[in-house]
């Protein structure tokens, strides 16, 4: 295995966060800071609780992973669309390196920041709410779980695109509406009946419910079901991923 | 440089590329580069030059046949293969927002080699490039961009090196800074490969020139045994008096007279044992037809190049 291959790409695109740290961190860290301040105590205040939650400290789990989806999809989608977009991709298609270690690479520093936002959103969210983590352990693995499959789907949402717009349109029409809709902010118990039943084939429910769980024991979905989910999302990445390196779709001709 | 090497450092064998579309890029290429020389690929726009050169490095795949690198199938062993080859490639393809040595060291590693500081230091100060390298690619030069291709192409250590166009858009004295380290890197013992349109250039630096038109491969020649085949003299008379045509009695000789009359001009060829001057300025004594200035002149690889690509053209069609 080329490690040092694997290692350039991950210490490349890691400096590019640290250029990038106003937009890469503060912009997303500050954004969700106001999601707390209008949703957890402007208005959360006069809501009740929710499953014995305070509303509050209720929408801190959706909303690090309304980040942490959208983080994700986007360091992994730019970071490899960059390469095709200036023609530096030469290097990386003439490279000694598989492409399972270019994948090691760029979803690992996409995953890696993406981890790292979500811990400090949730350590941003600690100054407005005061919350406890049930399952530390199960929260992590969520978080990481999370965070390497939607950056795997990056990658491929940057293998596919061939310009600027097609490289928004999934984050901002698909994960954006089905992360909003997928109980970051509700409980989907609120939902009259039709809408529970529906609103069940959006993956991100099982995805903030089971991250819900793990930090107050309570979720719309049995875990077991969200853990299912994460997994076969990041088997089915894993299999285009693999069909897009074995035929070279995009990126060999 | 030993050019009768039995081992080439690079072998292609049968190999076609036919795209997606039918359109066929490469028909059968066989060509062996040995190793330490200087093999100049020349063709004119559209011939098969970056795509022989892409699929050589992995960034296209073959349709058929093999290419071994090294002693290393490019690709059943590709990573030992591609470990050998360092790639200039012809559009300035580079990281903007990155300084110099980020760009370099990132290279070194892609490439699977072990950070060296002090080699990538030595590079960058052959290309003179050390001074830039805290700088962001995005502020240099056209001719320092294409400075750090090169730097890239070398920070793993290649001992075989392509370099497609690398003097397209580089002004003169880069340009012979560049053919200098070009020099310097065949005395090192590496293999380059490039490809050129300034055909005085591959005629002053190649040990062998390819010819390469419509994707196959017409000729591929040691470079002084190529002009001397297909090179052609000419001797210019220029005339005390001017004719209004040529005399009858110099039909023996394949003359052509220049439009205002004043130039006589007689080609022949390069390789032949007896020129027939010595005949043709008798001849012309006889007949009182005197000059007062004679020069001779050959075809350059340049006049050899369009002939051939002319040549091929007509066969094709």
């Amino acid at each position: 295995m080329n490690l040092y291959g694997i290692r350039a790409i991950y210490h490349f695109e890691m400096a590019r966060t640290f250029r990038t740290l106003a937009e890469s961190i503060a912009a997303p860290v500050l954004t969700t800071s106001l999601y707390f301040i209008v949703f957890g105590k402007a208005i959360g205040s006069r809501l009740g609780d929710i499953d014995s939650v305070s509303y509050g400290a209720f929408i801190i789990p959706g909303l690090v992973m309304l980040n942490l989806l959208n983080e994700s999809i986007a360091n992994a989608s730019f970071g490899i669309y960059m390469p095709k977009w200036s023609g530096t991709i030469y290097e990386l298609l003439s490279a000694p390196v598989s492409w399972i270690e270019v994948l090691i690479g760029y979803v690992g520093a996409a995953a890696t920041k993406s981890v790292v936002l979500g811990l400090l959103i949730m350590g941003t969210a600690r100054l407005f709410v005061p919350y406890e983590i049930a399952h530390p352990g199960w929260m992590i693995a969520f978080l990481l779980l999370t965070a390497v499959t939607f950056s795997l789907f990056g990658f491929i949402i940057g293998l596919w695109a061939d310009n600027f717009q097609k490289l928004q349109v999934v984050p901002m029409l698909v994960v954006t509406p089905l992360t909003f809709l997928g109980g970051a902010f509700y409980s989907i118990t609120m939902l009259p009946p039709l809408w529970q039943k529906i609103t069940l084939f959006n993956p991100v429910v099982y995805l903030i419910s089971g991250f819900r769980w793990s930090f107050y024991g309570v979720a719309d979905v049995h875990i077991a079901m969200s853990i299912g989910m994460i997994c076969g999302f990041l088997m089915l990445c894993l299999a285009y991923v693999g069909w897009v390196f074995k035929t070279g779709y995009k990126i060999r001709n | 440089m030993n050019t009768h090497n039995p081992v080439p450092i690079l072998s292609v064998r049968g190999v076609n590329k036919i795209y997606a579309g039918g359109f066929r890029a490469l028909n059968n290429i066989n060509l062996d580069i040995q190793r330490g020389e200087i093999f100049a690929l020349l063709g004119p726009n559209g011939a098969g030059k970056t795509t022989l050169i892409s699929l050589i490095c992995g960034i296209v795949k073959a349709s058929s046949g093999t290419v071994i690198a090294d002693g290393h199938d490019i690709v059943r062993d590709y990573r030992a293969a591609r470990a050998t080859i360092g790639l200039v490639p012809q559009e300035l393809h580079t990281d903007s927002f990155e300084s110099v040595w980020a760009t370099v060291k990132f290279s070194r590693g892609l490439y699977g080699k072990a950070p060296d500081a002090a080699y990538l230091e030595n590079v960058l100060r052959a290309l003179s490039l050390w001074d830039k390298r805290k700088a962001k690619i995005m502020t240099l030069s056209g001719g320092m961009k294409r400075r750090v291709l090169i730097a890239k192409a070398l920070a793993h250590e290649p001992t075989i090196l392509f370099l497609d166009e690398p003097s397209a858009g580089v002004d003169v004295e880069l340009r012979h800074a560049m053919w200098r380290m070009v020099r310097e890197l065949r005395a090192q013992g590496t293999t380059i490969i490039l490809t050129t349109h300034y055909i005085e250039e591959a005629e002053d630096m190649a040990d062998r020139i390819g010819v390469i038109n419509q994707g196959e491969l017409i000729v591929v020649e040691d470079k002084s045994v190529l002009m001397r085949k297909l090179g052609k003299k000419q001797l210019s008379l220029t005339l005390r008096q001017p004719l209004s045509r040529i005399p009858t009695e110099l039909n023996a000789w394949p003359l052509t007279l220049s439009g205002d009359g004043h130039t006589l001009i007689y080609r022949f060829d390069a390789q032949a044992e007896e020129s027939g001057i010595a005949a043709l300025l008798r001849t012309l004594n006889e007949h009182g037809i005197d000059f007062k200035d004679l020069r001779s002149s050959e075809s350059s690889l340049e006049d050899i190049f369009v002939g051939l690509v002319h040549q091929s053209k007509q066969e094709l069609t």
